[in-house]
């Protein structure tokens, strides 16, 4: 119960990420939400696999983990130079 | 496989060697060098006369398709005699005439001859097979080599349309035969037309007989040129004369009558076959004869002649066809002297027309002109064409001692007879058919005399032509002298080909009328007594003279009922409107809007999916087998509704692109609650790469095409997503329920470790026990990796591939 406990208050958190990201006034403040709600995803799943005693969702965790820190670092090259990638000279 | 399949094949070898033999001998005309053909044929075929006239048939075959029923089976009775005969005999003069018509070194003689042959074949062909399918195989050739010779000089405007308008026409009529002949394969299951002939009173009150019956006479119809379908015929006479003479008066339109003489054994005893041959073919006679009159290019005046007399023809062929009705009565001989009548007046017809057609190509290449109103007077300058345009002409109005005469005679004793007929109220309307043949007679009267007396008589008009007329050589004089002979030689001595052609012939329309042994009484004479026929001509004769004298004056009078009453415009406006429809309709749905096509597409599915299962009361919903949602379940579901719709209703594309990422990771949570890592794992990569992908687009967009305004709405749109929806929701929740089988899984379960050594099941799946949709999968990736590169790096300019 309590892991259930912890995996509502993730969802809220979620909820309520998802909410600034729909209602974000800038850019910025929807790729911030969207970081925190990968986050928020490892921790739940991490809740979830104590929860259904099993170990296959770890790589999961690592993988979250790295994709929400490219997307997140290519969202930031993105507003700030308007290219994900440069071109090599 | 017998001497006659080698008759068949000889003039296409020969369209195949004509441009090797031109080559090898370039100074020779090609008409010499294909002449030779024909007249052996011709050769042979006369000494077949014999062994028809005991025998009764000669036969043979070649397997082709055994196991679909179609072999070539070459079958020459009476009928198809008469017509080889027809076909290799007029094709040998025309061969002839044609080396004198055209010019060597400026006409492409090799494609004509080519052509020529082609033609020549597949007409022999189609008389002497006696398998529908090889029948209709010979039928379109002779179709497409008649397109190529009618637009023989192609580049005249006038002979491209001829040849379409003859080829739409024809075809249209082909292929109608075509399916007749299907569905009296479907109730006869046999293509062999004496088999057929021999199961009729099987198949007399099938469903289909009729339909057949009217899909044959369709094709029959539009080959010879019979109203309404007459008009390709008029259009034809763009061609070379020596085209005209064989293929439009002599073989190809008369297609259409062997085909209604070889299929009237079967379809005879029906009341509609009769009404539809005869009364069809009487109309076309008095419009044809009616809109010769008003022609003013010599061979438009022959080519509508050769659609009143085709229409003659089919007339007699139809009340021949009565015959059937009274087999073993003495009646039965009495009506098949209209077969008979048809017969002779096809041979005769045959040789009138084609010595008409080399007589008006005479004038025509002696003067630069075949108009009638600019020729005049070259009686005294042509005095042998003359002759020989009178013979002819008087031949075809019926005047003795030429042979036109006696087949006019045997017509109208034909139509005087049918009156007599107490079925299918003849006794009513027969009286019409004598009257109609009178006045038809008149105007062919007429034209006959208005074709010799203004082309030849009356006052020379030499300075309105563009040569100096004078006599023909004698090469071009050749062929029309000797058919102008025959039809004198037949005028006197009718006989001649009456035992040998006529009553085979005869045999050959009318199988079962005559016991074994028995012959039908053919004799013609000249003189048979002063009859009403006799009187009947007479009066053609009297009333001809004298409206061809106040013709100057009715041609004024009738000129705009003429005009009116065009078939050619309806056919002009019918394709042209036809075109038009087709155009506005594709212009209607085919729209260019890919949206459009995705409401056809989503709505098709609605329909064919939804109304098919509403219909087959396949939705059953029943939640008793389902398993309970946990709370969780319900909050990621929630999470991704709303993410779902946010999707239609923001208003910025960034926006867009990062729902629809959000609603990616809540189903790769999905997977997660539902245990399957490896799923969530590739989900959450995939997405991303996506996100970035759309992020990658969303910034190459074009900065004037940004709108960035929310979707547009529309119902139509929203009805069409609902019910896209609803149908899949219900397909998936019905089909959860009916499960028939028991899946496969635990087998993978069990055996993953002990077969394949692996504990994940899912990638033994992928790798092991279905590698091969892997390795394909990864072959969709593969080529959409090089579809991307080339889609970026090769730019395709008008001058080839270059690479940027």
């Amino acid at each position: 119960t309590v892991l259930i406990t912890a995996l509502c208050i993730l969802l809220l958190a979620i909820l309520a990420n998802l909410y600034r990201v729909v209602k974000g006034p800038s850019s910025a403040d929807r790729v911030i939400a969207l970081d925190s709600v990968g986050i928020n995803l490892i921790a739940s799943i991490a809740v979830f696999s104590v929860l259904l005693h099993t170990h296959a969702f770890f790589d999961l965790i690592l993988l979250i983990g790295i994709l929400s820190f490219i997307g997140t670092i290519a969202f930031a090259r993105f507003i700030e130079r308007g290219v994900v990638i440069e071109r090599k000279r | 496989m017998v001497i006659l399949h080698l008759a068949i094949i000889l003039p296409f070898l020969f369209a195949i060697a004509a441009p090797i033999l031109h080559k090898l001998l370039p100074r020779v005309h090609v008409g010499w060098l294909m002449l030779p053909v024909p007249a052996a044929l011709f050769a042979y075929m006369l000494s077949l006369i014999p062994v028809i006239r005991d025998k009764g048939f000669q036969e043979g075959t070649i397997a082709w398709m055994p196991s679909l029923g179609v072999d070539v089976h070459v079958y020459a009775d009476g009928l198809a005699l008469l017509f080889a005969l027809l076909i290799t005999g007029i094709g040998s003069l025309v061969l002839l005439y044609s080396i004198y018509y055209l010019d060597k070194n400026r006409e492409k003689l090799v494609r004509f001859y080519v052509s020529l042959m082609l033609f020549m074949g597949a007409m022999l062909g189609l008389v002497l097979s006696d398998n529908l399918m090889v029948l209709y195989g010979f039928w379109e050739l002779t179709s497409i080599s008649s397109f190529l010779l009618i637009a023989f000089w192609h580049e005249r405007e006038k002979s491209l349309y001829g040849a379409m308008k003859s080829l739409v026409i024809t075809v249209f009529g082909g292929l109608a035969m075509f399916s007749g002949f299907l569905l009296l394969y479907v109730m006869t299951g046999t293509f062999s037309i004496r088999e057929l002939i021999a199961g009729v009173p099987a198949i007399a009150g099938h469903d289909l007989f009729v339909p057949a019956m009217l899909l044959i006479l369709l094709g029959a119809f539009t080959k010879s040129a019979q109203f309404p379908f007459h008009i390709w015929l008029p259009d034809a006479m763009e061609a070379p004369t020596p085209v005209s003479a064989y293929l439009h008066s002599a073989t190809m339109v008369k297609a259409g009558i062997y085909l209604v003489a070889r299929m009237s054994p079967i379809f005879a005893g029906e009341a509609l076959w009769l009404w539809l041959v005869s009364g069809l073919g009487l109309l076309t006679l008095v419009y044809g004869s009616f809109r010769a009159l008003k022609q003013i290019d010599l061979k438009s005046m022959l080519a509508f002649s050769t659609i009143s007399q085709l229409g003659l023809v089919m007339s007699l062929f139809g009340l021949g066809s009565a015959a059937a009705l009274y087999t073993g009565t003495p009646q039965a001989e009495f009506f098949s002297k209209a077969t008979m009548a048809a017969l002779f007046h096809l041979l005769n017809h045959a040789i009138f027309k084609g010595t008409l057609f080399m007589v008006v190509g005479i004038v025509d290449h002696e003067t630069g002109t075949r108009d009638i109103r600019k020729l005049g007077g070259l009686m005294a300058v042509m005095p042998i064409t003359f002759t020989i345009a009178m013979i002819g002409s008087f031949s075809m109005a019926g005047i003795p001692p030429f042979n036109g005469f006696l087949s006019k005679e045997m017509f109208f004793t034909a139509v005087l007879n049918i009156r007599s007929m107490d079925l299918y109220g003849m006794d009513a309307w027969g009286t019409l058919f004598p009257v109609i043949a009178w006045v038809a007679s008149v105007f062919t009267f007429i034209y006959s005399m208005l074709l010799v007396f203004r082309t030849f008589g009356g006052k020379a008009q030499f300075d309105k032509l563009e040569k100096k007329p004078h006599e023909a050589p004698l090469g071009l004089l050749l062929s029309p002298v000797v058919l102008a002979t025959l039809a004198i030689v037949f005028g006197l001595f009718p006989n001649l080909a009456s035992y040998s052609l006529i009553e085979p012939a005869m045999a050959a329309v009318h199988p079962g009328l005559l016991g074994p042994g028995e012959q039908f009484m053919v004799s013609i004479s000249l003189w048979h007594g002063f009859t009403t026929e006799l009187f009947m001509t007479a009066g053609v004769v009297a009333l001809g003279i004298v409206l061809f004298l106040l013709h100057k004056r009715s041609a004024v009078l009738n000129q705009p009922l003429f005009v009116k009453a065009t078939l050619n415009k309806s056919y002009d406006g019918g394709l042209s409107m036809m075109d038009r429809v087709s155009h506005a309709i594709t212009r209607v749905y085919m729209t260019g809007s890919i949206r459009h096509y995705m409401i056809y597409i989503f709505a098709f599915l609605i329909l064919a999916l939804g109304l098919t299962l509403f219909g087959q009361n396949a939705f059953s919903i029943d939640t008793s087998g389902f398993a309970e949602m946990s709370f969780y379940e319900g909050a990621i579901m929630l999470a991704l509704v709303l993410a779902s719709i946010a999707v239609l209703f923001v208003n910025s594309r960034l926006m867009a692109i990062i729902l629809t990422g959000a609603v990616g990771y809540l189903v790769s949570l999905f997977f997660v609650i539902f245990r399957a890592p490896d799923l969530a794992l590739t989900q959450l990569s995939v997405e991303t790469v996506s996100v970035a992908l759309f992020l990658l687009c969303f910034y190459h967009l074009p900065k004037l095409k940004k709108e960035l305004v929310s979707l547009r709405f529309k119902l139509g749109n929203l009805i069409i997503a609902l019910g896209v929806g609803a149908t899949m929701t219900l397909v998936a929740l019905s089909a959860s329920r009916t499960k028939p089988f028991e899946s496969i899984s635990h087998y993978f379960l069990e055996n993953s470790y002990k077969l394949a050594g692996g504990k994940n099941v899912v990638n033994v799946i992928l790798v092991d026990f279905r590698g091969f949709d892997t390795m394909l999968e990864i072959v969709v990736l593969g080529i959409a990796s090089f579809g991307i590169y080339a889609l970026i790096k090769v730019k395709l300019k008008e001058d080839g591939l270059e690479s940027a």
